[in-house]
Order: C-alpha cells, then sequence, then structure tokens
C-alpha cells in the first residue's frame, strides 16, 4: 500500500489520476465537470454569476475569463481543462483589500458601460492586454461585443478618461453622476434574470419548427418522456386556447390576438411546437430531438406583395377570406398630392427598401417563474413591460392580478426586443404544472429565429418640388413584413407613416401602408420603430430631389424643414396631441454643416480607388406613442432621512434609474446617493406601462418629477407647521429660518405626530413634444472592393435639457452604432424554405469596435416645456437619420443611389465605377 | 456552450492509444469551434492535449508546427531573417475573425481540419508549400501537399479517426518573396478573399483562399503578363466555382481574386 505522510510534498497527479481541483478566484473547488461541459457553465454552477452568456459561441467575449492568466472565452473552454488551474473571474479582478482594480476604476471613471452584460468580458479582456495590444484596440476587442454603448466610453475607459462628475445637492440634474450600479457593474456584483440559483430548478426547452408553414398533425412523445429527468411535456393540446398577442403596449387592442402559446399551425421556421422541462438542460435538449412530429407541410409565403396577391397562400385563417393576408392598412391624404406633382418643376420617385435585423441585446431572453410559499406566482424576467406581462399571464392562465408578481432585477439590454412576452407564458406553465420553479433561457440562436425584428420594409418614395426646392408633394407607399404575427405591426406601420414625413412642411401629403403577413419570424418592436425604415426613405429621396434640382442638401433641407409654429402633420387631418415644447432642429443642422465643412475625423485613404463623399439626414421624433402610456411613482422619506423612491419602469441600460434619481434629488435639493430606488417590480413599485416608446423620461420620469415634488411639499409643509418658519431642504436636512432640522430628526418628529412622509403621482402621456437628430457623415468607398470607411461622423441632437449629459451622449453613440450596423453589415439571410442561414454572431455582424468610429455630439441649446425639467425623448431617435445619412454620402462619393440595406460591399461593388 | 451529448472524455498519452474508432468520436485539439455549436453526432472526445507535441520545430529544413500548435505560439514564432515570408504567418493570424483570446486556446490544426474555405491556416501553409503529416488509425503515417488536403466547404482527405500530426513549412518556401492580398465585408471580419503570391526566382506561385471552397494555386515559371494570369485563373475557376455565403457572394469573391491576384503579380513583378 502506498502511504505519503502527509507533511511531506504530495506526489504531482499523473494524468490518469483524478485531477478535480479548481482554483477559482483563489478559492479552491472540488468537483467533476460534466464530460462535455464548458468552463463558462462550470462556474456559474458554482456560484460564480459575474461570468455571461451572450452568444455561448465564443463571438461575443461576455464570458472571458483567465487561465493562468491568460484571457480564454470560457464558453469555448472545455471545463475538465481548467482542473488543477487558476480561474479569475470578473469577482478575482479586484485585489483582496477592496479597493478596485485599475480597469475597474477606469470603467467606472468613464461609466463604459450601458445595460453592462458585456462589461464583465470587456474588462477582462482590457485588463489581459499588453502595451502593444492597447495600440491597435479595433484588434484587441473584436472578440467583445457591445450592443449599448458604440464603444466610445470603453475607449475612454482604456485612454484613462473619467467623465463622472460629483454628487452635489441640488445639483444633480444635469451633473454626469454615475448609475447607482456602477459599483456592483464593475465588480460582477449586479444580477442579471438569470443570475440567481433556487433549490429544486427545473430547466425548460423547446422545439422549434423546422417548417415555414405547417399543420402539426400529431406529437409523438413517448421517447422524451422516457429521457431520464424528464418532468413533463408540454404541447399545444396542453396549454389553455386562449388567443393573445406577445407584444406589450398599454392598449392590448392595438395588437391583434392572434398566437396561442403553443399552436397546431407552426407559421415560421422556428416557432415554438413542444415545451419540455427537465431536472437539467440536457434532458431537456435530449427530450427535444427525441419528440416526433408529424407535419403537414403548408404552402408558404415569404414577400409580402406574393402575400397580398390573391391565391397567396393563407397565413391566418380565421381571418376571413375578404382581407387576406394584409393585416393593417392605413391611408390618407391632405391636399392633393395630384396637384402637387402637376405644379412641381422636378419629381423623384423611387422605391428604397430596409433589411429586418435582431436587436441582439447581448442578454438573451430568459425567464423564471415558481409558486412562492406565500401561494402566488413569482416570475423574474427579463422584460421592458413586466406590469403588461403580469396582465398577459392573468389573461392566459386567469390568474388574479393579486396573484402574480413579475419583476426584473437586471436586463441586459432591450431596444424593443423585450417589449414581448415571449419567455415568461411557458416558464409559468410549467411551473404551475410540475409546482417547481422552472427556468427557460433563449440560445443566441433562438434569438434569431425565434423572438422578434424590426420590420422589413419597402417603400415607395414621390416627391415633388419647385424649381426653388419648395416641396408640392410627398407621397408614400410602404409595405411593411411582419411576419407570421402582428405584433407592433400597426403601430410600427403608423410611425412609418408619421415623423419622416411630418418632418417636412408640404400642403400635399399622401400615405399609404400596407403590414402583411407573411411565414417569416415576426417583426416587433425595435428603437426607431417604423420610423427609421421611411426615414430612410424619405432622408435619401429629398438629397436625390435636391440633385435634380443643383440644390445643396442642406440647403433643401431648411427650405422645407418643419419650424416652430407649423401645424405638426402627416397625412392625416385629425388633430394630434403633439406639439413644439421646443425647438432646436436649426441648431442641429447648423452644428452638422459647420462641424462638416470644419473637417476633423480621419483623412480619406491612400490610393486613386478611394472616392469620398459627405451626407446628411434628420429626423424628427414625436416623444412618446400616439396610443396609451403610464406609468407611477411613490416616494417615501425613510427613518435615516434618506428617500426611497419606486417608479415602475425598467432599466436595461438606458440610464433611468440613474437620470430617475437625478430628478428626484434636484427638486428635493439633496445628492443623487441619498435616493435609493427600485424599479420594474410589479409588488414593489406602482403601475408601469412599460419602458418603450421613448416614454422613460418624458412618461415616468414625469412621474418621479411629480412625486418628488409632493415628497418635497409634504416635507417642507410638516416642517413649516412644526417650526413656524419658512423651510427649504438641503440634502440631508431643513432650514428653518436659522434652524437647520435633520431629516432624521425631522421624520421622527412627524411620524409621531401621524404625519405620513410619501407621495404617490401618476402621469400620462398627452401633451407630446417633438425631439430632432440630424446626423452627418464623411466617408470614403473603395471602387474595386467595396469597403466603406466612415472617416468622420458628426451629430446634433435636440433633446431638450440634457439630465444626465454623460448618458445622454451615451444614448446618442449606442442609437449611432446600431444605425451604422443596420447600414452597413447586419443582415438576416433566409434559405428558400425561409430559414435563416445565418442566426449565429459570427454570420450576423453587429458592430464591433472596430466598425464604430466616433462621433461628435452636440446638443442643442434647448429647454422643453413639456417635458420634466425641460428634458426630452433621448435614447431612441438617433439611429433614424444614420443609415440615410451613409446612404447619402455614399452617393455623394459614387454618384450611384444604392436604395436598399445593408451596404455591404458585395451588394453595391457591381456599380461603383471602376478605377481610372 | 455545454456538449450535452458528450458522455466521455478520453485523454491518452500516445495517438496509439485510441486503437479503436468509431462514429461519435472527435478529436479534441482547441475546441474552440467543437464548444461552439451543438455536436449531437458526437459522445466522445478524444483530448489531443496529453500527447504533449512541441508546438513548433524550426530546423534547416523549415518549420514544422504540431496540430496542436495555438495560434498565439505561432503568432509569437520569431522566425529567422532569411525566412522572408515568414511575416505571412502574422498576416494570417490576423485574417482570423477570432480573436487573441481564442488563439490562447484554438490549435493550427483545429484550424486546418474545419476546412473552411476561410480558414487562414490553410491559406497559410497551401501558400507556403506546406506537407501535411497524417497519422491514420491504422496504417504507416502519410504526407500530403496542403494545397490538396481541403476538397471543398468543410470537407477534407482525412479518413474516420485519422489525424493531422504536423506541419512541415519548407525552408524553401520560407525563404520566398511574398505578397498578401486579404479583404472581408466587414472591418477585422471572416476573409472574402484571402491571396497570396509567392516568388522564388522570377516565377511566381499564387495560391487562392477564403474565395473558394478549396485551395487553388497556380505556378507560372515565369512571372506571366496580366491577360495570362487573368485568363489562367478564370480557365480553372467558373465564375460559379467561387464559395457564396454570407461573407460575401461568388461574383464578389471573383472580383476581388481578379482584383487581388493582378495586384499581386504587379507587386511581384516589380520587384
Amino acid at each position: 500500500m502506498n502511504h505519503t505522510p502527509a507533511d511531506q510534498p504530495q506526489p504531482a497527479p499523473t494524468a490518469d489520476a483524478p485531477r478535480n481541483g479548481y482554483t477559482i478566484n483563489g478559492k479552491l473547488y472540488f468537483a467533476e465537470p460534466q464530460p462535455g461541459q464548458c468552463l463558462r457553465t462550470f462556474l456559474r454552477e458554482r456560484g460564480v454569476f459575474g461570468v455571461k452568456k451572450g452568444c455561448d459561441q465564443g463571438d461575443c467575449g461576455a464570458c472571458t475569463v483567465w487561465l493562468d492568466g491568460t484571457p480564454v472565452h470560457s464558453c469555448l473552454m472545455p471545463a475538465f481543462r481548467a482542473a488543477g488551474r487558476e480561474v479569475t473571474t470578473v469577482e478575482g479582478l479586484a485585489p483582496p483589500d477592496g479597493s478596485l482594480h485599475p480597469v475597474q476604476q477606469a470603467f467606472l471613471g468613464a461609466q463604459a458601460f450601458q445595460c453592462s452584460f458585456c462589461t464583465a468580458g470587456m474588462m477582462m479582456t482590457c485588463a489581459a492586454l499588453t502595451d502593444a495590444q492597447k495600440e491597435d484596440m479595433p484588434q484587441a476587442l473584436k472578440g467583445n461585443l457591445c450592443r449599448c454603448t458604440g464603444y466610445r466610453a470603453i475607449a475612454d475607459a482604456m485612454h484613462g478618461r473619467a467623465e463622472i462628475a460629483e454628487d452635489i445637492a441640488g445639483e444633480a440634474c444635469g451633473a454626469s453622476v454615475p448609475s447607482p450600479l456602477a459599483h456592483a457593474i464593475v465588480t460582477g456584483e449586479a444580477r442579471y434574470t438569470m443570475d440567481v440559483a433556487m433549490e429544486g430548478m427545473l430547466h425548460l426547452k423547446v422545439l422549434r419548427s423546422p417548417h415555414a408553414h405547417a399543420r402539426i398533425r400529431a406529437i409523438g412523445r413517448d421517447r422524451a418522456m422516457a429521457v431520464p429527468g424528464v418532468a413533463a411535456i408540454f404541447t399545444w393540446e396542453d396549454v389553455p386556447r386562449r388567443l393573445y398577442s406577445t407584444a406589450t403596449h398599454e392598449d392590448h387592442l392595438v395588437d391583434p390576438d392572434d398566437s396561442y402559446m403553443l399552436d397546431n399551425v407552426v407559421r415560421f421556421a422556428g416557432q415554438r411546437v413542444a415545451a419540455v422541462v427537465a431536472e437539467t438542460e440536457a434532458a431537456a435538449e435530449a427530450a427535444c430531438r427525441l419528440l416526433e412530429v408529424e407535419y403537414e407541410i403548408l404552402p408558404a409565403v415569404f414577400d409580402p406583395v406574393a402575400a397580398m396577391a390573391p391565391g397567396a397562400p393563407r397565413i391566418h385563417d380565421e381571418r376571413g377570406e375578404e382581407r387576406g393576408n394584409i393585416y393593417a392598412d392605413i391611408h390618407g391624404e391632405i391636399g392633393s398630392v395630384a396637384e402637387g406633382f402637376a405644379s412641381a418643376d422636378a419629381v423623384h420617385e423611387m422605391t428604397y427598401s430596409t433589411s429586418r435585423v435582431q436587436h441582439v441585446h447581448l442578454e438573451t431572453h430568459g425567464s423564471i417563474a415558481w409558486q412562492g410559499e406565500d401561494g402566488r406566482v413569482h416570475i423574474r424576467t427579463s422584460t421592458q413591460a413586466p406590469f403588461i406581462a403580469k396582465q398577459k399571464l392573468c389573461h392566459l392562465f386567469g390568474l388574479r392580478p393579486s396573484d402574480v408578481h413579475v419583476f426584473t432585477e437586471r436586463v441586459g439590454g432591450g431596444f424593443g426586443g423585450k417589449q414581448e412576452m415571449i419567455s415568461e407564458d411557458l416558464c409559468l406553465l410549467a411551473a404551475l404544472k410540475t409546482g417547481r420553479p422552472v427556468q427557460w433561457e433563449f440560445t443566441r440562436e433562438e434569438q434569431f429565429i425565434g423572438a422578434t425584428t424590426r420590420h422589413q420594409m419597402t417603400t415607395r418614395v414621390k416627391l415633388g418640388a419647385r424649381r426653388d426646392g419648395t416641396l408640392t408633394a410627398i407621397e408614400l407607399h410602404v409595405v411593411s413584413n411582419t411576419g407570421a404575427y402582428g405584433g407592433h405591426a400597426s403601430e410600427t406601420l403608423g410611425a412609418s407613416l408619421g415623423g419622416p414625413m411630418t418632418a417636412y412642411r408640404c400642403p400635399n401629403k399622401k400615405a399609404a401602408g400596407y403590414a402583411v403577413y407573411t411565414n417569416m419570424v415576426p417583426g416587433g418592436g425595435f428603437r426607431g420603430y417604423g420610423s427609421s425604415q421611411t426615414a430612410f426613405a424619405i432622408e435619401c429621396a429629398i438629397d436625390e430631389l435636391a440633385r435634380l434640382l443643383g440644390i445643396d442638401p442642406f440647403a433643401m433641407r431648411r427650405k422645407n424643414m418643419i419650424l416652430p409654429g407649423d401645424w405638426i402633420e402627416s397625412a392625416w387631418n385629425d388633430p394630434s396631441d403633439v406639439d413644439f415644447g421646443s425647438y432646436g432642429l436649426d441648431q442641429c443642422l447648423d452644428f452638422v454643416e459647420g462641424a462638416l465643412a470644419k473637417g476633423g475625423g480621419l483623412p480619406k485613404p491612400e490610393g486613386e480607388e478611394w472616392a469620398e463623399g459627405t451626407g446628411v439626414a434628420l429626423a424628427m421624433l414625436e416623444c412618446g406613442p400616439p396610443t396609451e402610456h403610464r406609468s407611477g411613482a411613490q416616494m417615501r422619506l425613510l427613518p435615516d432621512g434618506s428617500y426611497h423612491l419606486a417608479v415602475g419602469s425598467t432599466e436595461m441600460g438606458n440610464g433611468s434609474i440613474t437620470s430617475h434619481r437625478q430628478i428626484a434629488a434636484s427638486l428635493l435639493s439633496a445628492r443623487a446617493d441619498r435616493i435609493a430606488i427600485v424599479n420594474a417590480d410589479t409588488d414593489l413599485a406602482p403601475y408601469d406601462t412599460g419602458t418603450f416608446a421613448s416614454t422613460g423620461t418624458v412618461v415616468a420620469g414625469q412621474a418621479v418629477r411629480m412625486a418628488a415634488e409632493a415628497m418635497r411639499d409634504s416635507i417642507l409643509g410638516f416642517a413649516r407647521r412644526h417650526t413656524g418658519a419658512d423651510c427649504r431642504l438641503d440634502d440631508n436636512a431643513v432650514i428653518c429660518g436659522n434652524e437647520r432640522v435633520g431629516l432624521a430628526e425631522l421624520y421622527a418628529i412627524g411620524t409621531r405626530a401621524g404625519h405620513h412622509f410619501e407621495a404617490k403621482r401618476k402621469s400620462y402621456l398627452s401633451l407630446r413634444s417633438v425631439a430632432f437628430n440630424v446626423q452627418g457623415i464623411r466617408l470614403a468607398v473603395h471602387r474595386a472592393t467595396g469597403e466603406i470607411r466612415i472617416l468622420h461622423s458628426v451629430h446634433g441632437a435636440d433633446i431638450g435639457r440634457l439630465i444626465n449629459p454623460m448618458q445622454c451622449r451615451g444614448q446618442i453613440e449606442g442609437s449611432i452604432a446600431m444605425g451604422i450596423g443596420w447600414a452597413l453589415t447586419e443582415q438576416m439571410v433566409y434559405d428558400a424554405e425561409g430559414r435563416m442561414v445565418n442566426p449565429a454572431l459570427r454570420n450576423y455582424r453587429i458592430p464591433s469596435y472596430a466598425d464604430v468610429p466616433p462621433t461628435e455630439v452636440f446638443f442643442a441649446d434647448t429647454y422643453d416645456r413639456i417635458g420634466p425639467l425641460g428634458a426630452k425623448s433621448q435614447g431612441e431617435c438617433a439611429i433614424n437619420p444614420v443609415a440615410p445619412a451613409i446612404a447619402n454620402a455614399l452617393a455623394d462619393a459614387t454618384g450611384v443611389r444604392f436604395p436598399h440595406l445593408p451596404l455591404l460591399p458585395d451588394r453595391i461593388f457591381a456599380k461603383l465605377a471602376p478605377h481610372a | 456552450m455545454n456538449l450535452n451529448t458528450i458522455t466521455e472524455v478520453k485523454r491518452p498519452q500516445s495517438a496509439d492509444q485510441i486503437t479503436q474508432w468509431r462514429p461519435g468520436y472527435a478529436w479534441l485539439a482547441g475546441g474552440t469551434w467543437l464548444f461552439s455549436e451543438p455536436q449531437f453526432g458526437t459522445d466522445t472526445l478524444i483530448d489531443l492535449q496529453g500527447l504533449r507535441w512541441p508546438a513548433l520545430t524550426p530546423s534547416a529544413s523549415g518549420l514544422e508546427i504540431a496540430a496542436t500548435c495555438h495560434i498565439a505560439e505561432l503568432f509569437a514564432f520569431s522566425a529567422p531573417p532569411e525566412w522572408r515570408a515568414a511575416p505571412l504567418i502574422r498576416d494570417c493570424c490576423n485574417a482570423f475573425l477570432a480573436s487573441f483570446k481564442i488563439w490562447n486556446a484554438s490549435t493550427v490544426g483545429g484550424n486546418i481540419c474545419m476546412s473552411l474555405p476561410a480558414g487562414p491556416m490553410i491559406s497559410l501553409t497551401a501558400a507556403l508549400e506546406g506537407v501535411y503529416t497524417l497519422w491514420p488509425r491504422d496504417g504507416a503515417p502519410r504526407e500530403v501537399a496542403a494545397v490538396d488536403f481541403v476538397t471543398g466547404d468543410n470537407a477534407n482527405i482525412l479518413a474516420p479517426g485519422e489525424l493531422l500530426r504536423s506541419i512541415l513549412l519548407p525552408a524553401s518556401a520560407l525563404s520566398k518573396r511574398f505578397a498578401f492580398r486579404h479583404a472581408s465585408m466587414t472591418k477585422l471580419g471572416r476573409s472574402a478573399a484571402l491571396i497570396v503570391g509567392t516568388q522564388g526566382e522570377g516565377d511566381l506561385l499564387l495560391t487562392i483562399t477564403a474565395a473558394t471552397p478549396r485551395p487553388i494555386q497556380f505556378y507560372f515559371p515565369e512571372m506571366p503578363p496580366a491577360t495570362a494570369l487573368r485568363r489562367a485563373i478564370d480557365a480553372r475557376i467558373p465564375a460559379d466555382g467561387y464559395f457564396n455565403d454570407v461573407h460575401g457572394s461568388a461574383a464578389y469573391k471573383r472580383h476581388l481574386t481578379l482584383y487581388f491576384a493582378e495586384q499581386i503579380r504587379a507587386e511581384l513583378a516589380a520587384a
């Protein structure tokens, strides 16, 4: 027998010996991973939740950890290879003395994050870079994707530029104070939807249809049920046969009730067919593969124009013969475009199209549902609309609202993709049927094939103008491909016929729009929401018309753009509730023109194959949706003299918890960090329609303003009665005459006297203001390779008063980056059977660090009389002028109009004139 | 991602210990592709790491690269100055869509055996006249020219269980002058065309990769004129012989190929 005394060195393990010691952030774990397990899930099973899943395929870098000090993507690393080695995650980055690693400090100082889901991986990469690598950040960071920031703030962090402002009492509004969660974010402590472990958790997986259109004849589940660990299987026969829409809006009638939780007809490739819950994801997956589904293949149609033709395959039979596949059509005319075109000296008419794209929020969809000891159901989820999700769940399952609790902790990006209830329902179904907690986390592939997308739209534009450039008629014809389901179809169609046409004064406007069912993945809400698509068409067309007339693109826009005092209208005669709370479009145009003229950015690359051009485009946004939207906020003074603020809206990287605190702090003359905030929780916060449609500031922020004012009045009212003097707030105290009373003391006195230091207010959206964005681009295009390089990007934003300038800039930059992706690289490609060819980030390219140039951002000096504290919507509209500005610059450079997105080299090279 | 169908990992000390090969087995090198997609047909991984092949062995005859050499190790290789084509190593590494962090795990052999059109280690080794040593499961090792290894998109000449052991880049090829051209539809993205020309004494060896499903090589004993080069390419690669995918249409890749081939010809002819 081999005996080694304990005080002697242990023999080095041979390769055959069990080597199951794993050192994670300095702590030794003994465990045996599953044979095919990757390091990412092995770490998360040990509670190391700072390691994120963005793609699980090595493309996004969110899971970056160090193995013996070397950075690797832990999703690709076999877990067993970490045995006997040291793993460092974001939780182990900081020195043990409680200080921060310099990279954490730098990310904190530059606030180099928004939703922050990428941040841990980004920091673990940046902290491992050599000096030489830091010289080439595009190359060094090509394995780290951020969908929110546009990378400028990350570049700032790497260059040691800090931007955060001091949190000074009474000066919170307008200061670049950091996110209240900033420290938790850089240390990896911030918890996202899936970052919890629960006893007895079951895992849910769905089988998705390989067919674009089929009837399900039968589903054999015996073999699947026999997989060890499978707890339950659900098909269309097991769910409430109740129609609903997955789209979330205050008014549920704006979306068609055309979906079942699980259906016996599948209408797009990727639609869920059956759900399996099991003890492990592996068992659930295995069972999904063993389900025997008998499909009756039905004819499919993918093109909306073909789908409108008589005899086209019917997507939704129950809608009646007459309406066919047209879900919604909208028509309107003001004046007479026929007369307008007759009086025009020049007419431009062209068909433009924009592509279907995915949101690619780094955190995929996911939910966890369980029945609590309180007898209620709880759903922890990644949503932009927890309150509407709750309503829909009550509708589907016949539950009482008081028995359902829906909440988010931190949401890793949304962009409209989470204005949709597509993971909560099945988790709740399974939790109710099994009595156990159930979690379901989408894969990245499922995000592409089974979530929602921006509506693909084809827009025919016809513009007429007189010789001097004055528009005489605008006519739009839009066909929107809403895919298999109609959520957001009519609202995005309405938006497509709104803002972009409203931005121009013209007595004669006509619009016709059709949203059409096809067998494609459904459209949904997406930043820009229909307006992006037609802004592309109209802003390109304005340039073409200007070119016909020999008029400068800026002059053309100034001649026709909407001005204060104008009646705000697109093609409808109905009055609207939109007004100029402020106006800064003129300032934005002036800035962009001046900045482009001044130079800046990169010079044109060497070589005669490079052609250079500049382009501009503008966009107008109605601040908030035309549909109903409401929000509530409540505040309490706490016994220690600090404040508690509860607001229903969602924080998903939009920065609302930061700005809402600032609004309240400024009204309470307090430091922002004296206000604790909870949000997006149906138990803990007042009702909120949801954080979408540019409402985080103008609706939820408005509710916070009103609640904070009421809180202030409550405190000062009591203090005045108590002291008999005039009082004012000063951070943690009231000053009454010459006396300073601490808020904790005042609280104690007031509470004893029966005073309630609390306030609750609700806000509703009407009147709505308008915001503006102008994008300028100078680019170079290589006439042989078709490569486009953006040399200079400038942006003017009229978003009213900046509650947090750093955050506002970040929102604009993130929007621009997303616009660049839409314009240049992103495309969802489908085969002839309607299956997506490239549902992975390596094949669907969202902008990386290398793709996004810095942008000079200018803010118009405006103060809105409608929005809270002078602010307007900021996160959404900046995307709209980006693609047309790029297309206009490309047309300027080449003399060729490319009317279809994306402007990928293989789509444009053939039309580029050969070099001399 | 977790490979949930895997039930066993074999960790041999020597390739000989894997005597029986059956469907469901897969050699595991860096794992950066294997772990990036579900592998439903695979139940057993055979880890090559325990074989401990030396990554890089330079000698007078050239550079021997173990199949298990990490991309990061290859990138860091410091070549003697007389190997004038050695900078091509870094050019090809930089042509990876994958970042340096992937390079810390992924291997030269893994990239070659994946046999994707845009595999830059295929480009590198084909252009530098590499010779692969293959270890069949039974039978003697065999050698094959790099340019003949890949037969199509994600297809090669390996028999089931056959192992790529090493790549020899001959010193003669490493000593040549070279010209490199590369394009991707996205910044630092996957290659749409990766084309290399090398030149010994007045000749031209042109290697076309990424644009075509497999490497295509042209040898001209003397530098051809532009028209002859173009004719030769068109004769060998029909318009539909280019690789059509989301990283570039076939027409675009043909266009790039002809454009870059002529640039390479002109560059090497001018020297």
